[in-house]
C-alpha cells in the first residue's frame, strides 16, 4: 500500500517536467532575495513605492488599509503613506488619467497591483537597477532590461548616474561597474560574446564611488525592499496562505490519510 | 467474507474517520461561509462618515448616508428639546429601555450630553424600514392639534417625537435606532464610530 | 428494535413506496458488484467526480462576485472583469481560497481525466460491451475542453484575451463560412465585451448542464454492463450458481466507497499542496501574462495555451498551410481529439488488458505515449525549426497509433493467455509500474531540457 501512495505522488510528478519549461530567455536577471514575510522590509518597500511609483502608476486593487497586515496601524498608514486620498479604505489610485499618461510617456504607465506576478520578482529587481543615461531617448534614460522604455529613471537621485558600456568578448570589470552581463550571438557558426557593463559615473544618495569602485549595496538593499513590497502587494494573502497550508497538509497527512487507510484495511480484511 | 468481523472495532473506526472527515468538511466550508460577510470594499464604503455641523441652523435637519442608510442630524431648538418632556405619556418607550442606542444616548433627549440639542438618528422606521418624514410643524391638520413636532412614517402611519421616540398606538414597536457617533471637535461630527 | 429504528424504517418505507431509494442504493451501491482487483488506476473515476463537485461549488461562489464586464474602469487600463477577479482575491473573505480551488481544480480535472482515459486505453475498457461508456466519456472530455476554454477568457487578462483571439480565429480558416463564423462566435469584430458575456453564460450554465447529463449517462451505462478490470476478464461470466453474484465481484459499498475515500484523502494532499503553496504551478496552472489586464493593442511575446491543450496545439502548429488555406492544422487538431472516440472500432484484438496483449500493441502504446507527452512539451514552447520537425514526427506517430491499429492489433498474440478469473497484483507488477513511471518522468525532463 505504501507503494500506492508513492505511485500517486509519482504520477503527479509527471507534471513536474512542465514546470521546468517555465523559465524564459532574455537578459540575464539578478536573483532577488525574497523575504515577503519580513514585515519591516516590506514596510520600507511600501514607503519607496508610495513616494516614487504612485505618482504615475496606480495599484488599483490595493487598499491602503491592507497595509495593516504588515503590522502598521491605520493611523500610521494615514500619517506616513497616504498622499493621494484621506480614506484609509481606498485603493492606491493614481491621480493621472490613463490617456494623459499615454500622451506624456508614449504609453500608459501600467497598473502595478499585479506586476510582480506577470513580470516576476527577479525581472523587477533587475529592471529597477538597470536604468542608464541615453541622450537619444526623449526622457534621457534607457533601460538595459526594457529597451526604449517610456519611463524615466525616477530613482536617479538615489542611484546616481549610470552609463552603458559594451565590450566585444569577455571583459574584466574595470572601474566603477555596478552590474555586468554577457550575451551570446551566433554569427557564422561561431559564438560571439559581448560584455555589457553599467558604469556608475556619479554617485547618488544610496551609492558611493570608493577608490574607483562602485558601492551599490545600499541601493540594491532598498530595491530588494521595494521588490518585496511589490511581490507582497501582488498577493497580500500569500503569507497567510502558506501558514494555513501547513496546518491543512499536517491535518491531511497525519490524520485523514492514515485514518481512511486504516478504515479501508479494516473493511478489506474481509476479503482475504 | 467468511472471517469473523469485529463490529465494535469497525464501528469505532468508522465513527473516528467520520469525525475527522467532519472536521475537514467544516474547514472547507469556512471560506465559503466567510465569503458571504461584507467584503473589504463594503467595509470601506461603510466606514465612519464625517459631517460638518457648523452650518446647521437650529430647527434644521440634514441627511447623511452611512452604510447605505439615511442618518438624520437635527439641530433641535430649545423649545423642541423642552417639548420632549410634555408628551412622554403618549409614548410607548419614553426611557428607551426596549430600544437600540449607545449607552450615552439612553436618556430623555437621546443624544450625547455635551450636545444634547443635536439628534443623530437612523432614519429608518422600526416597523418595516421606510424612511419617515421630518414634520417639525406644530399641530398640523393631518397629525392633530397636539402634535409637537417629530417624524411621521408615510408607509403605515407610525409617529415619532423629536427624539425619535415612538408614539403608542402605531405599528412601529420601538424607538428609532441611534447609530454610534462622536464629535471630533465643535464643528465636526463622526457618524459610525464612538471610540 | 428501538423507537428510533422503528421510526427510520417507517420513513424509509414511506419514501420507498413513492421513490426507489432503497432499490437505487442496492442497485448502484450495496449490491452493485465490482471486480475485486481494481488497482491504482481505478481511483481516477471517483476523483473526477470529486473535482467536478469542487468546480461546481467553487464556481457558484465565484459567480457571486465576478462581473463579466469588459469595459474599462474610468481613468485606468483595467477592466471591470479583471478587477472583479482581484476583488475576489483580496476583498472577499476567503475569496482567494475559493478562486485557487477553482483554478487548481481546472488543471487537476485534466490530470485526473487524462489518467482515467489512459486507464481505459491500457485495460481495453472501451471494448465491447463498453463502447457507449467510452463515447459518453469522450463527449465529457469535449465538454471539459470547451468548459476550460470558455472559463479561461473570464479573468480577462492578456492570455485570456489573446488565447481566445487565436482559437476563435481558427474557425476563420474554414473555407467559405469561416470569416462569418468567427464573427458570429465573437458577436463582434474583435474579442470584446459581447464575447465575454456569452462565454460567461456558456461557462456557468450551458456547458455544465450538458456535462452533468453526460456524467449521469456515463455512469448509467457503466452500471448497466459493469466495470472492466486490470485483467480484462468479464466477472459476470463466473457467477455463484446459488446467489447469482459474480465470484470475483465485491459490493461497491462498503469496499470501493471506502477505498475511494482513501484515494480522495491522498488526492486532497496534492490538491491542497498546489492551492496553498504553488497555485501558479510555475506558470502552468495560472500563466504569468494573465496577470496583465487584456490589451487589444498589444500581443504578449509568446502565446501558449494552458498545459492541457498543448498536445493539440502542437499538432495545430505542426501542420503547414497548403492549397492556399491553413484549415489543415485546424482539421488535424480536431481530428486528434475526435479520433480517440473511434478506439472501440479501431482495435481488432480480442484481448482487453495490456497484461495479455502482444508486443506490437505494447510497442505502439509506448510510441503513442512518447508522442503525446512530447507534443505536450513542444506545444508549450515557442516554435523553432527543430521543434516543428519533432512536432511533425510526433503527430505522425500520434495518428499512426490510431489509424494503423486495425492492422497491428489483428494478429498480435500475448505471451500468456487471458486467465478465466481475475488475478491479484504482485510485487513484480508494482515494481514494473514504478519503473515505467520513473522512465516517463525522467524522459520528459530530459526531453524538455534538450529541445
Amino acid at each position: 500500500m505504501k507503494n500506492k501512495i508513492a505511485r500517486i505522488i509519482a504520477a503527479c510528478a509527471l507534471l513536474a517536467p512542465l514546470t521546468a519549461l517555465a523559465a524564459s530567455g532574455g537578459v540575464a536577471l539578478d536573483k532577488v532575495e525574497l523575504r515577503v514575510a519580513n514585515a519591516e522590509s516590506v514596510q520600507r518597500g511600501a514607503k519607496v513605492f508610495v513616494n516614487y511609483c504612485l505618482s504615475c502608476h496606480g495599484a488599483s486593487s490595493m487598499r491602503y488599509n491592507r497595509l495593516t497586515d504588515l503590522g502598521l496601524s491605520e493611523q500610521q498608514i494615514k500619517d506616513n503613506l497616504m498622499f493621494a486620498t484621506d480614506k484609509v479604505g481606498d485603493p492606491m489610485r493614481v491621480a493621472m488619467q490613463a490617456k494623459d499618461g499615454k500622451a506624456w510617456f508614449g504609453a500608459t504607465p501600467p497598473d502595478l497591483t499585479l506586476i510582480a506576478r506577470s513580470r516576476g520578482a527577479d525581472w523587477l529587481y533587475t529592471y529597477l537597477r538597470s536604468f542608464y543615461r541615453d541622450s537619444s531617448r526623449p526622457t534621457g534614460w534607457n533601460n538595459a532590461v526594457f529597451d526604449k522604455v517610456g519611463m524615466p529613471h525616477v530613482l536617479w537621485q538615489l542611484q546616481g548616474d549610470l552609463e552603458l558600456r559594451t565590450v566585444e568578448g569577455k571583459a574584466e570589470a574595470k572601474g566603477p561597474v555596478a552590474r555586468s552581463w554577457e550575451t551570446v550571438e551566433h554569427v557564422n557558426g561561431k559564438d560571439k560574446i559581448t560584455t555589457h557593463q553599467l558604469v556608475l559615473t556619479k554617485a547618488g544618495e544610496l551609492t558611493r564611488l570608493e577608490d574607483g569602485k562602485a558601492n551599490m549595496l545600499d541601493f540594491d538593499e532598498r530595491m530588494t525592499d521595494l521588490t518585496n513590497y511589490m511581490v507582497w502587494m501582488s498577493e497580500p494573502a500569500q503569507v497567510k496562505r502558506e501558514s494555513i497550508g501547513y496546518s491543512v497538509l499536517l491535518f491531511l497527512i497525519f490524520l485523514l490519510v492514515p485514518m481512511t487507510y486504516i478504515l479501508k484495511r479494516e473493511y478489506w480484511s474481509d476479503l482475504h | 467474507m467468511t472471517n469473523q468481523v469485529d463490529n465494535s472495532k469497525r464501528r469505532f473506526l468508522t465513527l473516528a474517520t467520520g469525525a475527522v472527515g467532519g472536521v475537514a468538511v467544516v474547514g472547507v466550508a469556512t471560506p465559503f461561509i466567510a465569503s458571504f460577510f461584507p467584503s473589504e470594499r463594503a467595509k470601506a464604503a461603510g466606514a465612519p462618515v464625517e459631517v460638518d455641523i457648523s452650518k446647521l441652523e437650529p430647527g434644521q435637519k440634514i441627511d447623511v448616508e452611512w452604510r447605505g442608510k439615511p442618518v438624520w442630524v437635527v439641530n433641535r431648538t430649545k423649545e423642541m428639546v423642552d417639548s420632549l418632556a410634555k408628551i412622554e405619556s403618549k409614548l410607548t418607550d419614553p426611557d428607551s429601555n426596549g430600544s437600540d442606542q449607545p449607552e450615552y444616548a439612553k436618556n430623555k433627549t437621546r443624544a450625547r450630553a455635551d450636545k444634547a440639542n443635536i439628534l443623530v438618528a437612523l432614519g429608518v422606521c422600526t416597523h418595516l424600514g421606510c424612511s419617515p418624514t421630518f414634520r417639525p410643524d406644530l399641530a398640523p391638520a393631518d397629525l392633530g392639534a397636539d402634535w409637537m413636532g417629530g417624524f411621521y412614517c408615510p408607509c403605515h402611519g407610525s409617529k415619532f417625537d423629536l427624539a425619535g421616540r415612538v408614539y403608542s398606538g402605531v405599528p412601529a414597536p420601538k424607538n428609532l435606532d441611534i447609530p454610534p457617533y462622536k464629535y471630533l471637535n465643535d464643528a465636526v461630527l463622526l457618524v459610525g464610530e464612538d471610540k | 428494535m428501538s423507537k428510533l429504528q422503528a421510526l427510520t424504517n417507517t420513513v424509509v418505507n414511506w419514501v420507498d413506496d413513492r421513490f426507489p431509494v432503497t432499490a437505487s442504493w442496492k442497485a448502484h451501491m450495496s449490491e452493485y458488484y465490482a471486480p475485486k482487483n481494481f488497482n491504482f488506476w481505478y481511483y481516477f473515476g471517483s476523483l473526477a467526480l470529486l473535482v467536478l463537485v469542487i468546480q461546481i461549488v467553487t464556481g457558484i461562489f465565484l459567480t457571486m462576485n465576478y462581473k463579466p464586464d469588459g469595459s474599462l474602469i474610468p481613468g485606468t487600463n483595467v477592466s471591470v472583469a479583471f478587477n472583479s477577479v482581484e476583488y475576489i482575491m483580496r476583498d472577499v473573505a476567503g475569496g482567494w481560497i475559493i478562486r485557487y480551488m477553482h483554478s487548481t481544480g481546472a488543471s487537476m480535472f485534466f490530470v485526473v481525466v487524462y489518467l482515467h482515459m489512459f486507464r481505459g486505453l491500457v485495460y481495453g475498457s472501451y471494448k465491447q460491451p463498453r463502447e457507449l461508456i467510452w463515447i459518453f466519456g469522450m463527449l465529457i472530455f469535449l465538454c471539459l475542453m470547451a468548459e476550460a476554454f470558455l472559463g479561461y477568457l473570464l479573468p480577462w487578462g492578456q492570455m485570456s484575451f489573446w488565447g481566445a483571439q487565436v482559437i476563435v480565429n481558427l474557425f476563420a480558416s474554414i473555407p467559405v463560412i469561416g470569416p462569418d463564423l468567427s464573427v458570429w462566435i465573437r458577436g463582434d469584430f474583435v474579442v470584446s465585451d459581447a464575447t465575454l458575456n456569452r462565454f460567461f453564460a456558456l461557462h456557468v450554465i450551458a456547458v455544465p448542464l450538458v456535462l452533468l447529463g453526460l456524467v449521469v449517462a456515463h455512469l448509467v451505462a457503466l452500471h448497466e454492463v459493469g466495470s472492466n478490470n486490470p485483467d480484462g476478464v468479464e466477472i459476470k461470466k463466473n457467477k455463484d450458481p446459488k446467489t447469482g453474484i459474480p465470484l470475483d465481484g465485491i459490493p461497491m459499498h462498503p469496499y470501493y466507497t471506502i477505498k475511494d475515500i482513501f484515494g480522495v484523502a491522498v488526492f486532497l494532499v496534492i490538491f491542497s499542496y498546489v492551492v496553498f503553496f504553488a497555485p501558479e504551478m510555475g506558470g502552468f496552472f495560472l500563466e504569468h501574462p494573465n496577470f496583465d489586464p487584456a490589451d487589444p493593442l498589444k500581443t504578449p511575446p509568446h502565446i501558449a495555451p494552458v498545459w492541457y491543450f498543448t498536445p493539440y496545439y502542437a499538432i495545430l502548429r505542426a501542420i503547414p498551410s497548403f492549397l492556399g488555406t491553413q484549415v489543415w492544422g485546424v482539421i488535424g487538431m480536431g481530428a486528434a481529439v475526435v479520433i480517440i472516440a473511434f478506439l472501440p472500432w479501431l482495435d481488432r484484438s480480442p484481448v482487453k488488458s495490456i497484461r495479455y496483449r502482444g508486443k506490437k500493441f505494447k510497442t505502439a502504446l509506448v510510441l503513442f505515449l512518447i508522442s503525446f507527452i512530447g507534443l505536450g512539451i513542444l506545444g508549450a514552447k515557442a516554435p523553432t525549426e527543430l521543434r516543428t520537425i519533432l512536432s511533425q514526427i510526433f503527430s505522425v506517430i500520434y495518428f499512426g497509433f490510431f489509424l494503423a491499429m486495425p492492422f497491428y492489433t489483428k494478429n498480435d498474440p500475448g505471451t500468456e493467455p487471458v486467465p478465466a478469473r481475475v488475478t491479484e497484483t504482485n510485487t513484480s507488477r508494482q515494481l514494473a509500474f514504478l519503473m515505467y513511471v520513473g522512465i516517463a518522468i525522467l524522459g520528459s525532463f530530459v526531453f524538455a531540457k534538450l529541445v
